[in-house]
């Protein structure tokens, strides 16, 4: 008896900690050091394009962590099993089921959503980070690891478009999440008084120059240089 | 490591099923919400046509359907204003009418839905009538929904919608502003010439004096030309059935 909970408790102690420092590099790389958007420059169109509005951006972010999350979870599955002649196209085959899902699933539960989304939530199979994650990572390493790279770098990019989505909207529109901050705000300082709009923000361009001024800010806090 | 050929075909096959029976299952499932979800949309898009955004978006679902139930009739119509109950023996009601494949018929075999939007409780004392429009935008094709008042010639209200215009752009046809220029517009001219309301070149012009012309959409000519020609067009089709229920036309006496 004791001899079996001494090795119990030896192989409890060799597994790592479910959330150790390794484990908590997968998450935080991808957040500043890493970021999929900033320092890879991955996945600018729909950067470019949900980002007008908060709440679209963050239902496309959401639709990206899912995506990511199952993607590498299942190709790390199925990674011992994967002929790698046809890997690509069994994880483009994984991806686009998993997209599906989510449009399938938006339609019937937030038209209205699925509507303003449209096609940009089928595009995110075309989005480099997913496909990038999985031949980088999941193809290589365990599920548990690969659950928590998806997620760090779905996170890594929500966190971007969100940002980007904060200023477009608040310049762009004067609102957030649709409601209007801008006419509050005039509405304090008096009767005469009207914040303007930029319609620039609106447009794609915006999100270039938002996009650009973050990079520039995140280097030169980091010191990041291109090679 | 390489695998076998019939490793890797059998794994192929293996997953495409999987992956197949997994999405058509989805489907499956969902297919009934999603089409409660399409009719409750196609719903809101008519009561846009006289409602503001706003109102609407305020409601609950269940709220709009009860609404669209006590407010709205419909009927089918044909290009010589006649109501058409049955086409090729089945019946047909506005609501089932696809117009976008109507809109790929010859103009004279196509049926055409009619909304009227009436007193609570009174299918007979219409406040205006909705007809659906479709036709071409840049990308694909656009749509919309237009309330003409009694009269017949007076716009109370319009929506649009789209497929695949461009964000920014073309599908700036679906924001309620671009929308609101067309309420108070009139299709006919003076001398009763059928004119409808053309959306100009370029834009910030104000066109509040001229009951003709709105505003356009800058960087979106095509989409605006597709809206005039869309509304153009079916506003032709529509006049036989349009005449008739005019305020004061003899045929209004007879029913």
């Amino acid at each position: 008896m004791s001899t079996e909970v001494a090795e119990k408790e030896a192989a409890v102690k060799e597994s790592e900690a479910l959330l150790s420092k390794r484990r908590k590099k997968l998450i935080t790389d991808p957040l500043v050091d890493d970021n999929p958007i900033t320092i890879q420059v991955l996945g600018i169109c729909s950067a470019l394009a949900v980002t007008t509005q908060m709440q679209p951006t963050l239902v496309m972010a959401l639709s990206v962590i899912f995506v990511m999350v199952m993607a590498n979870l299942s190709i790390s599955l199925l990674r011992n099993k994967i002929p790698t002649r046809v890997r690509i196209i069994v994880q483009l085959a994984v991806v686009a089921s998993l997209v599906t899902l989510v449009n399938e699933v938006l339609k019937a539960f937030a038209y209205d959503m699925y509507k303003e989304l449209s096609v940009f939530v089928g595009l995110i199979i075309t989005n480099c980070i997913v496909m990038g994650r999985l031949e980088a990572y999941a193809l290589g390493n365990k599920p548990y690891d690969s659950i928590l790279d998806g997620f760090g770098s779905a996170l890594g990019y929500s966190w971007i478009i969100l940002t980007v989505a904060f200023f477009r909207e608040l310049w762009g529109s004067g609102s957030l999440f649709g409601i209007p901050i801008f006419d509050g705000i005039s509405s304090l300082v008096g009767p005469d008084f009207q914040l303007a709009t930029n319609g620039l923000m609106v447009s794609p361009v915006g999100a270039f120059i938002i996009l650009g001024l973050l990079i520039w800010v995140q280097r030169s806090k980091t010191g990041y240089v291109e090679h | 490591m390489q695998q076998s050929n019939a490793y890797i075909i059998t794994f192929s096959i293996i997953l495409t099923v999987v992956l197949g029976l997994l999405l058509s299952g989805t489907s499956e499932v969902l297919k009934p919400i999603q089409k409660k979800a399409e009719e409750l949309d196609t719903k809101k898009q008519i009561l846009g046509a006289v409602m503001s955004a706003d109102e609407i978006s305020g409601m609950k679902p269940e709220e709009i359907n009860a609404f669209y139930e006590s407010r709205i009739s419909s009927r089918v119509v044909n290009i010589e204003g006649e109501e058409v109950e049955e086409q090729d023996g089945v019946q047909v009601t506005a609501e089932t009418v696809d117009v976008g494949k109507n809109y790929k018929k010859a103009p004279e075999d196509r049926l055409y839905p009619v909304f009227v939007f009436h007193e609570e409780g009174d299918a007979d004392a219409a406040i205006s009538y909705i007809f659906p429009v479709y036709g071409n935008g840049l990308w694909d094709n656009i749509w919309g929904y237009l309330a003409l008042q009694t009269d017949m010639a007076t716009i109370e209200g319009i929506t649009f919608s789209h497929a695949g215009e461009t964000p920014g752009l073309g599908a700036r046809i679906t924001s309620s502003d671009v929308q609101q220029r067309y309420k108070e517009k009139s299709i006919y001219s003076e001398d009763g010439e059928l004119v409808s309301v053309i959306m100009q070149k370029g834009e910030g012009k104000d066109y509040s004096g001229d009951p003709h012309k709105v505003d356009g959409l800058s960087g979106a000519t095509i989409t605006a030309e597709g809206v005039n020609k869309m509304l153009k067009s079916y506003l032709e089709h529509y006049r036989a059935y349009m005449e008739k229920k005019k305020d004061g036309a003899p045929s209004m006496a007879l029913n």
